[in-house]
């Protein structure tokens, strides 16, 4: 799995690449992370507000951080609102 | 009639929590009173029992008002997506845009940190600049925070006065910044890079999802500012026996013309939340402070900041900034101005 963190520097952006790493560590997911911090780059994902989670290309959240309980949904069972 | 959502907790805790709050908030001050002649028993109208009292009635009141209304911008909020804004604003002409866009600004979630994301959102979708500059003004100026705040210290009228003049400088700037043709002074790579295609936003969100969107936002928000509110209040309680109620006045009172335009440009590079600005300038106004000068010097905090400008330098070339400063900052003073002459 390719995960993505979107995010320009803000603290939320931050504090959501945190709780990616630490729920797919702990739950031993196979995935490649890497943060995205150009806005060029991040303006592809057709996004407008950060921080955003994109999975496999796909963006899955944005905007906010979600909570570890929903950070693990979306990682495990691709489950998630937008 | 859908009676699903009676199911739900989210709603059945909204349900139980309305009642009890509307009890608490009617009789806190009897409470109050109660608590400081009765149970404390000092003595009524002295400095330190009167500022005790305004502390101890103005916090939780504050308080309990950020609580309920941040609980229902929440939830409104999430009915208005950034995408949903952007797609009502494409292809408007100026002027209805810029209404449009400053009445979106409030109530559309905005985060100074996606600024940029969302000015090339805007801009490289075919926004006008200058609609997609009413936007930027009116979402940061018109704070919710701000506006509790001041209905709380102050009543409605001036929060109305605050909305309506926030939203008449957002209108009218854009508007002006639409009409000089200033997409020269955009960084040319923002015309020229594309936007990706687009996931399909479509709207999934059930109602009691929206109801925990409420609940999340007095969290995030009451949870960030609490602190500053009871500073402010501190400060406010502090200075309301001690410090001479005219102490102000030779400063920031009507008749220091020059008062108005000063705070203005000690207002807008400083950076603060709204949180902390309303109780100050509270106790501004309490000790002699004319209205129109405390007004604009809030919202020239509020609205411009050092730190959103050094942001937008990204996607804005030098002059676009300074006009962008002293059209905005010249709307600060004129409200004031006009406050000052009129109340």
């Amino acid at each position: 799995m390719n995960i993505q963190v979107l995010g320009t520097g803000c603290p939320k952006c931050k504090s959501l690449e945190k709780a990616t790493r630490e729920v797919v560590a702990q739950n031993n997911i196979d995935a490649t992370i890497t943060k995205v911090e150009d806005i060029v780059e991040i303006m592809k994902f057709n996004i407008m507000t950060t921080p955003a989670l994109v999975i496999d290309g796909k963006v899955v959240v944005k905007g906010r951080v979600p909570s570890m309980d929903e950070l693990k949904q979306i990682l495990t069972n691709k489950i998630y609102i937008l | 009639m859908n009676f699903q959502i009676f199911k739900s907790r989210n709603f059945q805790i909204a349900l139980i929590l309305l009642p009890i709050w509307y009890i608490i908030y009617v009789n806190l001050k009897p409470v109050t009173d109660w608590f400081i002649e009765t149970v404390l028993g000092i003595t009524k109208g002295a400095h330190l029992t009167e500022a005790l009292r305004f502390f101890l009635f103005e916090f939780p009141k504050v308080l309990m008002l950020l609580v309920l209304i941040i609980f229902f911008v929440g939830i409104l909020r999430s009915y208005f997506t950034a995408e949903r804004t952007r797609k009502a604003l494409e292809g408007k002409s100026t002027f209805t845009g810029n209404i449009m866009a400053s009445l979106l600004g409030i109530v559309t979630p905005f985060c100074s940190c996606s600024a940029i994301p969302l000015f090339l959102g805007f801009v490289e979708s075919g926004v006008p600049l200058g609609v997609t500059f009413s936007f930027l003004i009116a979402a940061p100026m018109i704070n919710e925070v701000a506006v509790i705040l001041l209905y709380g210290m102050f009543g409605w009228k001036v929060a109305a006065i605050y909305i309506g003049t926030g939203l008449t400088i957002a209108i009218v700037a854009g508007w002006i910044i639409g009409k000089l043709k200033l997409e020269k002074w955009v960084e040319d790579w923002v015309y020229t890079s594309k936007l990706g295609e687009g996931d399909s936003d479509d709207d999934k969100i059930t109602f009691p999802q929206r109801i925990a969107m409420g609940y999340d936002a007095v969290k995030e928000i009451v949870g960030k500012v609490w602190l500053y509110v009871a500073l402010g209040i501190l400060v406010g309680a502090g200075a309301h026996g001690y410090v001479p109620a005219e102490f102000m006045a030779s400063f920031m009172g009507k008749d220091v013309w020059y008062a108005v335009p000063l705070s203005v440009l000690i207002g807008i590079p400083l950076y603060s939340n709204a949180a902390g600005i309303v109780p100050i300038v509270s106790v501004l106004i309490e000790k002699g402070a004319s209205l129109g000068t405390a007004l604009a010097f809030m919202m020239s905090v509020i609205a411009l900041s050092l730190p959103e400008m050094i942001i937008l330098r990204k996607v804005l070339k030098m002059p676009l900034i300074l006009t962008f400063i002293a059209i905005v900052g010249g709307g600060i003073m004129i409200v004031g101005f006009l406050f000052n002459w009129i109340m």
